[in-house]
C-alpha cells in the first residue's frame, strides 16, 4: 500500500460505495500532476468536510453544474502560465451534476477544446439528497420522485445517451467504465490523459444504499450490470466507436434481483421483458457478444 | 493628456493596462463592447490573456473564479439578467476570497423586457459578500477598475469588486478622459500573487464542507474584512492621488457643497453628474444645496454619510433601483446611519426615478429640491405618468 495515497482513507463514504473506489482508481491513474474541480455531490461532501480533506491533490469544489466550467477556467490559467503541458486537468461529478444541472458547462467545455477530462460518476440516481431519478436513472427504477405505486412501475424513461451526446461534439476521446473493472477504468483514464483536447469517460458506480444491495456485492453488481449489457462498456474516438468490451451476457434478471430498486419488476414478466430487450438492443448495437469458443 | 474614448472602450483599455490573465464574459446589452474590445486586444498581440467564450454567464463566472483560484488575475463583465444568472457563482466567487474584478454595466431587470439603465441589477445583488463602487463619469469609471484590482487583492482584503457603470450613459457615453500610463498602472498595481492557489506543488482543498461548527465564522470573517474594506479604500485612494494626481479623497462618498447646505441629495452612479448641475445653477440663486454622491455602496460608509449629512435639515435619497414592498435601497441604508443619532436630518425623503431607462432631467432634479422644502416622502417615484395608470380590469 502507498503511504501517501492521492486519495486518502478515512472519510466518510458508505461502506461499499462504488464512487470512493472508482474516483481513488481515477485519481491514482492520473498522478500527482492533476488539478481536479469538482461538483457538489456525494463524492464532494464525503471527502471534505472541513477541516479534513481526502485529496492529496488541488482539488476545488465551485458549485453543482458548473465543474466543467471551473476546470474551463483552470485550464486556461494554466496556459496562461504555461504549465498546462505538465499538469492534467479533471473535472469530475455524478450523474445528476453532469447529464441534468451540468449539461451546458459540460457541453460547453467539449465544444471549446479544452484540454481536460471530465468523469462523470454515473450511480443512476440524486443520491446525495436521498435517490431522486435523474437523466441517467435506468428504466424500471424505484426513486423517491419515480416511486412504484399502482399506477407506476418506476423511472419511465431510458437512461439518457449522454456517451453519444458527449461523442457528437467530435471530441477526441470518450469511454464508458465500471467500477468493478479496475485495470480497464484506469487503462482508459490513463488513455484520455495522454490525448490533448476534451475527454469524458462514464464510469458505472453502484450506490448500496440508493440501489438497495448488500455492501459487500458492490463489485458483483457492478459486474453483472456490464455482463448483462445493461452497460457497454465502449470507447469513441473522434466520435467514431472504436472500442468495446465483449461479454458472454447473461439475463438481466441476475442483476435486477441482487437490487431492491428493481424489486417490483422480478413478479412482472413484461416488464423483465423491456429491460431484457434494452440489453439486447445494447448487445446488437455495440456488437458486444463474444462469438462461441471454438469446442476443444 | 486627454483623449476622447467611449466609456466601454476606457474600460477595456484600462483592464488591459491592468494585465489580467484570464478573461471570460458572455455577450449582453450593454456590456457587449467592453469584451469586444478586450477580444480585439488579445487578437492583436496588444494582450497577453486566455479569452474564454463560453456558453453563459454562469459558466463565465465559473470559468474566472476556477483561473483566479489558480493564482492568476481574472476579469469578466455583465449586465442585468447576466448578473442574476452568475449570481450563484458571485456569492461564491466571494465565500472563496477570491479577488476577482467585475465590470456591471447597469441595466434594467425582466419584466418587462428593458435594456436601459437603472441600478436594480447589481443592487439586488447587495448581499454577495462582493465590494461594490459605483462611477459618475468614466475617468472615475477607469480609475476605479484601477482601484478596485489594488483594493480586491490586497492580502487583508481578498474580496471581489464590482465596478458598476450605467448602461448606455456610460457604457456608450463619449467622454474625453486621462488614460493612465502602463508604467505607472505597474507602479500603482504589483502582479498579483496570491496567498493560497490551485498547484500540484503545494495540493490545497479549496471549496470545502463547512458544517454549522464553522460556517458562521467563514461568514463573520467577510463581514469583519469589509470594516478594513472603509479603512483600506481611502489609503489606496490616497496613494492613488500620489500616483495620478486625482484626488477621491477617502472613495466612499464625495460631499458637494454639502458643508453649508440645508438641502442634499444623496444618489449614486451618472446621475450624480445631473445633480451637480442643478446644484450649481440653485446656488447661483442663493439656494443653500448640494449632493452626497455614494461611492461605495458596499460596504456603506454608515458613519462618513452621519459626518457628512448630520448638520442638513433636508436629505433626499434618490435611489435608480426598487426593493419591491420595501423602502428604496439606499434610503433604508440612510435613514438606518442615522437610527437612534441625535444630530440628524429633520427630514430623509426618498425617490425612485429612472427606472428602465426613464430620464432623469434637470427638471426631475429640481422637482425633487422642490419637494424637499415641504413634508417627508417615502419612496415618491419621480416623473410617473399618470395617464400609463388609470387602467383598470372590468368584471
Amino acid at each position: 500500500m502507498k503511504t501517501n495515497p492521492l486519495f486518502k482513507p478515512g472519510h466518510t463514504a458508505c461502506a461499499g460505495c462504488g464512487q470512493a473506489i472508482a474516483a481513488r482508481l481515477v485519481i491514482e491513474a492520473a498522478g500527482p500532476n492533476t488539478i481536479v474541480a469538482n461538483s457538489t455531490g456525494c463524492l464532494e461532501v464525503f471527502t471534505t468536510a472541513y477541516p479534513e480533506t481526502a485529496w492529496n491533490v488541488p482539488w476545488i469544489h465551485s458549485l453543482f453544474e458548473n465543474s466543467a466550467a471551473v476546470a474551463s477556467g483552470i485550464e486556461a490559467a494554466l496556459k496562461y502560465q504555461g504549465k498546462k503541458d505538465t499538469t492534467n486537468v479533471i473535472a469530475q461529478g455524478g450523474d445528476g451534476g453532469t447529464a441534468d444541472i451540468g449539461l451546458q458547462a459540460l457541453s460547453g467545455m467539449l465544444e471549446r477544446g479544452h484540454d481536460i477530462l471530465y468523469v462523470c460518476y454515473d450511480n443512476e440516481s440524486y443520491m446525495n439528497t436521498g435517490i431522486q431519478r435523474s437523466g441517467l436513472t435506468p428504466f424500471g427504477m424505484n426513486t423517491t420522485t419515480t416511486p412504484v405505486g399502482s399506477l407506476s412501475m418506476g423511472n419511465p424513461n431510458p437512461k439518457k445517451p449522454l456517451p453519444e451526446i458527449c461523442a457528437a461534439h467530435g471530441i477526441p476521446y470518450v469511454a464508458t467504465a465500471s467500477a468493478a473493472y479496475f485495470q480497464d477504468l484506469q487503462r482508459k483514464v490513463k488513455k484520455a490523459l495522454s490525448i490533448k483536447g476534451p475527454k469524458y469517460i462514464q464510469v458505472h458506480v453502484p450506490c448500496p444504499l440508493g440501489w438497495r444491495h448488500e455492501s459487500n456485492l458492490t463489485l458483483d453488481v457492478a459486474r453483472l450490470a456490464v455482463d448483462t449489457g445493461l452497460y457497454p462498456l465502449v470507447e469513441y474516438e473522434s466520435g467514431v466507436l472504436s472500442g468495446r468490451r465483449q461479454i458472454v451476457p447473461k439475463p438481466v434478471e441476475e442483476y435486477l434481483k441482487v437490487q431492491a430498486r428493481f424489486k417490483h419488476l422480478l413478479k412482472n414478466p413484461d416488464e423483465i421483458k423491456k429491460i431484457q430487450e434494452i440489453a439486447d438492443n445494447n448487445i446488437k448495437k455495440y456488437g458486444l457478444k463474444v462469438e462461441a469458443a471454438p469446442q476443444a | 493628456m486627454k483623449q476622447f474614448f467611449e466609456g466601454s472602450h476606457a474600460v477595456a483599455e484600462i483592464v488591459r493596462l491592468c494585465k489580467p490573465g484570464v478573461i471570460s464574459a458572455y455577450p449582453i446589452t450593454p456590456q457587449t463592447h467592453i469584451v469586444e474590445d478586450l477580444a480585439q486586444m488579445v487578437a492583436d498581440g496588444k494582450l497577453d490573456a486566455q479569452c474564454v467564450n463560453v456558453e453563459s454567464e454562469h459558466s463565465a463566472a465559473s470559468v474566472v473564479l476556477g483561473s483566479e483560484a489558480c493564482g492568476v488575475r481574472s476579469y469578466t463583465a455583465t449586465s442585468s439578467q447576466g448578473l442574476f444568472y452568475m449570481s450563484e457563482v458571485i456569492f461564491n466567487i466571494a465565500g472563496m476570497r477570491l479577488p476577482i474584478v467585475l465590470t456591471c454595466a447597469n441595466r434594467a431587470i425582466s419584466a418587462p423586457i428593458n435594456i436601459w439603465n437603472d441600478q436594480q441589477d447589481s443592487i439586488s445583488l447587495r448581499d454577495a459578500g462582493w465590494i461594490q463602487l459605483y462611477a459618475e463619469n468614466n475617468q472615475e469609471t477607469v480609475d476605479l477598475h484601477l482601484m478596485a484590482y489594488r483594493l480586491a487583492e490586497d492580502k487583508s482584503i481578498m474580496l471581489p469588486v464590482m465596478v458598476c457603470m450605467d448602461g448606455f450613459i456610460l457604457t456608450h457615453g463619449m467622454e474625453a478622459l486621462d488614460m493612465p500610463e502602463q508604467a505607472l498602472v505597474d507602479k500603482f498595481l504589483p502582479p498579483y500573487k496570491a496567498l493560497y492557489k490551485l498547484d500540484t506543488a503545494e495540493p490545497l482543498t479549496f471549496g470545502a464542507l463547512a458544517g454549522p461548527d464553522y460556517y458562521l465564522e467563514a461568514r463573520y470573517a467577510i463581514q469583519d474584512t469589509f470594516k478594513d474594506v472603509l479603512a483600506m479604500l481611502p489609503k489606496i485612494s490616497e496613494e492613488f492621488r500620489g500616483v495620478f494626481g486625482r484626488d477621491y479623497k477617502d472613495c466612499l462618498v464625495e460631499e458637494y457643497f454639502t458643508k453649508d447646505a440645508e438641502r442634499v441629495i444623496v444618489a449614486m452612479g451618472s446621475v450624480c453628474g445631473t445633480i451637480k448641475e442643478v446644484v450649481d445653477e440653485l446656488r447661483k440663486k442663493g439656494k443653500k444645496v448640494g449632493l452626497l454622491k455614494v461611492i461605495s455602496y458596499r460596504p456603506f460608509p454608515y458613519a462618513r454619510v452621519c459626518e457628512a449629512l448630520k448638520n442638513v435639515a433636508k436629505v433626499a435619497v434618490l435611489d435608480k433601483s426598487v426593493s419591491l414592498g420595501a423602502y428604496a435601497p439606499i434610503a433604508t441604508d440612510v435613514k438606518a446611519a442615522f437610527c437612534g443619532k441625535k444630530k440628524a436630518p429633520k427630514i430623509i425623503s426618498s425617490f425612485v426615478a429612472g427606472l428602465g431607462g426613464r430620464d432623469i432631467t434637470l427638471e426631475s432634479i429640481r422637482d425633487i429640491f422642490r419637494k424637499l422644502t415641504v413634508r417627508e416622502v417615502n419612496g415618491e417615484f419621480i416623473d410617473l405618468k399618470p395617464e400609463l395608470l388609470k387602467e383598470k380590469y372590468e368584471d
